[in-house]
């Protein structure tokens, strides 16, 4: 991993196209910019993480869905009459 | 051609019904090869690997609980399904399903979509741009209030 060392306001360039500024360090908080063409996309770690721990746990789902759909049609059926 | 699926054991498929996700699930890199089957039970689907009978998903169409999901798509993952738009005629919009042990707790992904493109057979989940939607909505609760506009 490469690491840089950074202070406020400085930046670094990835790619010749995107760029992390540090705009902001308050204790253990840092606020990053961002500038990036609008095709690369940018997310916090955290959801790729929320999403593969989803997945994961979707996969482990029962195979008997027999019981959620008769409660999904009564329900749906409900909400038609409201 | 015949595979062996989770929930029914061998089961005939159509070649139509392959999709080949483009980088694999979240978590499921290695598995790219799926079939995609209607459930006994509608609105369900199945979303069985080929390669392995013990990855499947449950899948459904999230407009059916949240009629004003939009998943607000990137111009990447837009061009690399070859779909023009979120309105384009085709693309299928799928949430994962998580279903526990309480079942009627069951809940649906709908900040990681999967997207099918219909005509090539394409897939891929991505990440919606919009902040609004979450790993879990409970798809019982979204039914009681379904409803408002779209943000994106």
């Amino acid at each position: 991993m490469l690491i840089l060392s950074r202070k406020l306001n400085e930046k670094i360039i990835i790619n010749d196209s995107i760029e992390v500024s540090v705009v902001e360090i308050k204790g253990d908080h840092v606020k990053l910019g961002i500038l990036a063409p609008r095709s690369v996309k940018v997310y916090r770690h955290e959801i790729y993480e929320a999403i593969q721990k989803e997945n994961r746990a979707a996969s482990k789902s029962p195979t008997d869905l027999g019981s959620l759909a008769d409660f999904f049609s009564s329900s749906s059926r409900k909400t038609e009459d409201d | 051609m015949m595979i062996d699926t989770k929930a029914y054991g061998a089961t005939e498929i159509d070649e139509r019904q392959r999709i080949t996700l483009q980088k694999g699930l979240f978590g499921f890199e290695d598995y790219r090869e799926f079939a995609l089957l209607d459930s006994d039970h509608p609105p369900f689907y199945w979303f069985q690997s080929l390669s392995e009978r013990e990855i499947a998903f449950v899948l459904i169409d999230p407009h059916i609980f949240r009629p004003d999901y939009s998943p607000c798509i990137s111009a990447e993952d837009l061009e690399a399904l070859g779909i023009i738009g979120e309105g384009d005629e085709n693309l299928l919009v799928f949430s994962i399903v998580t279903i526990p042990e309480e079942q009627k707790r069951m809940t649906a992904n709908l900040q990681g979509p999967l997207l099918v493109n219909r005509k090539t057979r394409q897939g891929r989940q991505i990440i919606s741009g919009d902040e609004r939607w979450h790993v879990r909505h409970s798809i019982i609760e979204e039914m009681k209030h379904a409803g408002g506009d779209s943000a994106c």
